[in-house]
């Protein structure tokens, strides 16, 4: 190179543009992130959409009507709206379910780095707990932790939270395990990036691909717990619509009325498949190997 | 000229069980002076990679002294010890696994002068980075690069971009070309030779590839589990090897004569166990030279010569 030659421009591309650049061209998960911004707007804008009073109004002389002009997916065996219903029961439905997924994943992921990061002692504690929380079967689990706090939709989704940390621990110390024994940790130890940094930006970003996986794919199986929690009477209570609840409710008219249930199962679907396909879209996006 | 370096009887045992330890370093002294190259060389699992990150502090060692710049490391606080640290860096061996693959480039080569807090202002940062990829010969272009994106001598000129960015004194270049190309092997070394000349650098370079290491080193320590059994400079030692295992190492070094019969000292057996071994040379199980006074204590290092040492009963 003569001296002449331009020096050539350094310019710092900022990793988060990169990830959205990889992101937005992976089209299926550009549709799961529509979708998923639809059923937002629904959750936000569900007063606009139509009153609650009207998911809530029952009214005999309509009851069990198929889909048509005045009930746009019919009406359930007490005459309500389902469309309103699902409307409104999306708010309970997306709380419930991402809920309980986020808050289990921040304390089980916290415990499961700690726990793969330190080994040891730590790691048999904390590997311990998490066993015999495994061993009791999610529903009793939930059933008698909503028993003993009370029941409110807060304690269910507490309940069900902690009935979820022990598989996000496991999730995240795998991760992490297969993580901490690379190379690139020493190499950062070497040149004296401190533990919390070298968690942050080396251990996090290398074992976040699973993980992401994992909590998408748990959102849809959440909304169903719940449902079958607030089956069992605990829980969210009817008449409070919620997507999960109306599917138990309405299961004793499927074969006469299927679309009492085809309704709130296609919203349950689609919110877990739009979660899911986005959840895949932004592990690659994530990955610089998998650029193009 | 001064010595930069020195251990004195340094150990690094791992525990296996309440009982079992697997002595990866047992008892090693060097030293090295400033600006000068010591090879270490030795078969797989010998100690040499252990020996190399205990130096500089990636493993605690088990006891001994490490003497760095008139301080022994091992006494100092851990505040005190990490402020030796910066100029003690390591060149790992496999590019490929030592570079966070989520990273790049620039990310890379700025990690050691971040943690470090080097600099102030992101504009000198960058000219730093762009300065340290000039002097290891990596093309600007590559700054946003990821690693996956780079051939292998690319990735190992970025590890020693990353070693030389917070100028250090001593370098342990831990087999840094072994999983090299052939032909990208002889720039990384004249590169890290540039460099030694350049900076005064002080290496102590790991490799069991015998002729890198005769064109690399003033002085070639050479390794049998854990232990050093022979120390010469380099042209002496390739000359006059007097250990039964350096011989057998310097036999194994192919040779291009066309009709040339194979007429080797091969050794014979397996290489004991590292764990808890018994007294005396742990070579003995496998050499010919072999006799009672071999396994009956540990044999020390005798100087034979004019900086010749070896650890045998056959030289007294």
């Amino acid at each position: 190179m003569g001296e002449n030659t331009v020096k050539v421009k350094i310019k710092k591309k900022s990793q988060a543009g990169d990830i959205w650049r990889r992101f937005l061209k992976n089209k299926t998960a550009v549709f799961g992130l529509i979708v998923f911004s639809l059923i937002m707007l629904v959750v936000l804008l569900a007063d606009v959409i139509v009153s609650y009073d009207s998911a809530l109004t029952q009214n005999i002389m309509d009851r069990l009507q198929a889909p048509g002009a005045a009930h746009w997916f019919g009406t359930d065996n007490f005459g309500r709206d389902i469309f309103a219903r699902i409307v409104h029961g999306s708010r309970n439905s997306l709380l419930v379910g991402i809920g309980a997924v986020a808050i289990g994943i921040t304390v089980g992921g916290l415990l499961g780095s700690v726990a793969g990061f330190y080994g040891g002692k730590i790691d048999s504690v904390i590997g311990r707990i998490m066993d015999t929380i495994m061993s009791i079967p999610l529903m009793l689990l939930v059933l008698s932790l909503v028993t003993a706090l009370g029941n409110s939709l807060i304690n269910v989704l507490l309940a069900m939270m902690i009935a979820n940390i022990p598989q996000y621990v496991r999730i995240v110390r795998a991760a992490i395990l297969s993580v901490v024994g690379q190379d690139y940790i020493e190499a950062a130890r070497a040149c004296g990036t401190s533990n919390l940094k070298i968690i942050v930006k080396h251990v996090i970003p290398n074992a976040i691909g699973p993980i992401i996986v994992q909590a998408t794919m748990a959102v849809g199986t959440m909304i169903l717990n719940a449902a079958g929690i607030s089956f069992l009477g605990m829980g969210i209570q009817p008449p409070t619509p919620e997507w999960g609840a109306m599917l138990n409710e309405g299961k004793q008219f499927m074969t006469m009325y299927p679309y009492i249930v085809v309704f709130p199962g296609i919203a349950i679907g689609l919110t877990a498949l739009a979660l899911n396909l986005m959840g895949d879209g932004l592990r690659d996006a994530l990955d610089p190997k998998l650029k193009d | 000229m001064a010595e930069l370096i020195k251990t004195v009887d340094l150990k690094k045992y791992f525990k296996l069980s309440k009982t079992e330890y697997l002595h990866a370093v047992d008892g090693v002294n060097l030293s090295i002076e400033k600006g000068r190259t010591l090879g270490v060389v030795g078969e797989s699992g010998c100690g040499k990679s252990t020996l190399g990150r205990t130096m500089i502090g990636l493993n605690n060692a088990t006891s001994g002294e490490i003497w760095f710049e008139g301080e022994d490391l091992l006494k100092l606080s851990p505040s005190r010890r990490k402020a030796y640290r910066s100029k003690m860096q390591i060149i790992f061996q496999d590019p490929y696994s030592s570079l966070d693959p989520r990273m790049s480039v620039f990310q890379l080569i700025a990690e050691p002068l971040i943690s470090n807090k080097v600099h102030k202002a992101k504009g000198e940062l960058v000219d730093h980075v762009s300065y340290l990829m000039e002097k290891v010969g990596l093309d600007q272009r590559f700054i946003n690069a990821y690693p996956h994106e780079m051939d292998g001598g690319r990735r190992q000129r970025v590890g020693i971009a990353r070693a030389l960015a917070l100028n250090p004194e001593f370098i342990v270049c831990d087999e840094p070309v072994s999983a090299l190309d052939v032909s990208i092997q002889a720039q990384i070394i004249n590169l890290l030779m540039d460099m030694q000349e350049e900076m005064g650098l002080t290496y102590m370079f790991i490799t069991h590839d015998l002729s890198v290491v005769r064109h690399m080193s003033d002085e070639i320590m050479v390794m049998y589990l854990g232990q050093c059994v022979e120390k010469a400079p380099a042209a002496e030692l390739f000359r006059n090897p007097l250990h039964p295992y350096t011989k057998a190492l310097l036999a194994a070094i192919p040779q291009p004569v066309i009709g040339e019969k194979m007429n080797k000292e091969i050794i014979r057996g397996e290489v004991s166990d590292p764990i808890n071994p018994a007294p005396g040379c742990r070579f003995a199980s496998r050499c010919k030279h072999c006799c009672p006074q071999c396994t009956q204590a540990d044999v020390p290092l005798k100087k034979v010569e004019n900086a010749h040492e070896v650890a045998c009963v056959l030289y007294k």
